[in-house]
């Protein structure tokens, strides 16, 4: 059995950030590992990633970013914790810097992946930190 | 039949239009969770208001652009609309990128519009069943329109398209072979034919083509009252878009006034749920954890001492027995 079998991720940009090569790849190598992805795209508000939480009861949120939209990243966040989501957790990748990484985790971005991750790693990390991993295994 | 206080609250709060208790609600459904009957048999009893539009066809010919097209004219008709947007797994890993909603994101927003991603998860009915038991919820909440997309290939899909009131089949324009694969399959589940992609120079054959092959096939129908549109599409743009949803609106109408046609059609959609779930018990009992006596007889079939025939028999007497 796969690892991410009913496991729902939402795999998004955000802000004006048009890179939508980095997160096409980790939307497929999500599937390839059996999770399943709702894949929103480039241009999305914080509001309009919440909603789509909400709406399709996802386990994580996964933002790729490649521009310096941080802000928009910890104000995700705090979103989701005032709307009862805090419970789903949000892992960055992209090229964010090691010093905004931290800011970010400091902020309640649960994890955030360098560039050149180890696709193994992101897919390890998410099985164990998913809600839906979590709600399975209490 | 008695409703239980916990059942009824869920009951309640999805009448009163409670998104979150939806979301977890077909998350529950999507697990198979086998808690969930007696809730699904209230809200089956308490629903059927909404009107139920399926929209099929090939994948990439502009389904879920069209959808999104559809809820922004019903949203200035001042309608509520939920749609179930049904994508396949992956048969190799089970996963899927579920890729309709970036489709529909201009509505991500607006309270009177829910969006559900669906996986077809590839198990055995199981696909077919959580949609149709998705759709049990969604009608019981008070949204105007209920649409569920699907990709218009493979058993499960057509299967899942069965259970709309009204059927949108879009096509995108083609050849003339590809015509002819039209014409063999789906010629019988369409109540209204959209030409999507109309910017395409093959676009008005197309629509000919179809219209030709529509009013052949008329005399075999047994709906005379109705014959299926075909209406010219430009999801992007949005043009004929107010055309197909006036024609939905027609084509409810229409089966409003012929009682006859709609009861035959509402009748059909029963057999057709109770089959799925009927299979979905099967196969549950099938391939159940806790049914080590069922791995002993497929032992015994495999191994030519007992067949598959004595097997479903048996199955089917203990299933029945079971209270
Ligand atoms: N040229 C053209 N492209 C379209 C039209 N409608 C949709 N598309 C494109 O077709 C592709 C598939 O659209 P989508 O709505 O996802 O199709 P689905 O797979 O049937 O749901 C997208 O790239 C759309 O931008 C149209 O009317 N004209
Ligand atoms: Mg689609």
């Amino acid at each position: 059995m796969l690892k991410g079998k009913g496991i729902k991720v939402i795999v998004s940009m955000i802000g004006l950030d048009g890179h939508t090569t980095g997160g096409e790849i980790v939307a497929r190598v999500l599937r390839d590992a059996g999770f399943e992805v709702i894949y929103l795209g480039a241009t999305q508000t914080p509001e309009m990633i919440l909603q789509a939480a909400i709406q399709e009861d996802v386990d994580v949120i996964g933002i790729s970013s490649h521009a310096s939209n941080y802000l928009q990243i910890e104000y995700l966040v705090e979103l989701l914790r005032k709307n009862g989501m805090a419970d789903v957790p949000v892992i960055c990748g992209g090229n964010i810097p090691k010093h905004v990484a931290n800011q970010l985790k400091g902020r309640g971005v649960a994890e955030v992946f360098p560039p050149g991750s180890p696709s193994s790693d992101i897919v390890g990390y998410i099985v164990e930190n998913a809600r839906g991993a979590r709600r399975r295994s209490a | 039949m008695d409703v239980n206080g916990e059942d009824g609250a869920v009951v309640g709060a999805l009448g009163s239009g409670d998104i979150r208790t939806c979301a977890r609600i077909i998350s529950r459904v999507e697990r198979g969770d086998p808690g969930i009957v007696s809730l699904l048999r209230a809200l089956y009893r308490a629903g059927g208001c909404s009107r139920v539009v399926g929209v099929t066809g090939p994948p990439g010919a502009g389904k879920s652009s069209l959808v999104s097209q559809l809820i922004r004219v019903w949203r200035k008709r001042g309608l509520n609309v939920a749609v179930l947007a049904v994508d396949p797994s992956s048969p190799f890993s089970g996963g899927a990128v579920l890729g309709d909603r970036l489709r529909m994101a201009e509505h991500s927003c607006d309270d009177r519009v829910f969006i559900r991603s669906m996986a077809s998860r590839g198990q055995l009915g199981g696909l077919t069943k959580a949609a149709g038991d998705a759709l049990t919820v969604l009608d019981a909440m008070p949204w105007d329109m209920v649409v569920v997309e699907t990709v218009g290939v493979g058993q499960n899909e057509t299967d899942i398209i069965r259970h709309a009131e009204v059927v949108v089949l879009v096509q995108t324009p083609m050849g003339g072979d590809d015509i002819q694969a039209a014409k063999a399959g789906i010629n019988e589940i369409g109540d209204i034919y959209v030409v999507n992609k109309g910017d395409h120079p093959e676009a008005n054959r197309t629509c000919r083509q179809l219209r030709d092959m529509i009013t052949l096939g008329q005399h075999l129908n047994p709906d005379s009252s109705w014959t299926p549109p075909v209406i010219k599409t430009q999801s992007l743009l949005g043009e004929g878009v107010e055309e197909l949803a006036d024609q939905i609106e027609c084509r409810f109408e229409n089966l409003r006034t012929n009682p006859e046609v709609a009861s035959r059609r509402a009748r059909e959609r029963v057999r057709h749920r109770t089959a799925e779930i009927i299979r979905d018990m099967l196969d549950r009992r099938l391939r159940s954890e806790d049914g080590q006596l069922v791995e002993t007889v497929i032992d015994s079939v495999v191994a030519r001492e007992s067949d598959p025939y004595a097997l479903a028999e048996s199955l089917l007497a203990t299933m029945t027995s079971r209270v």
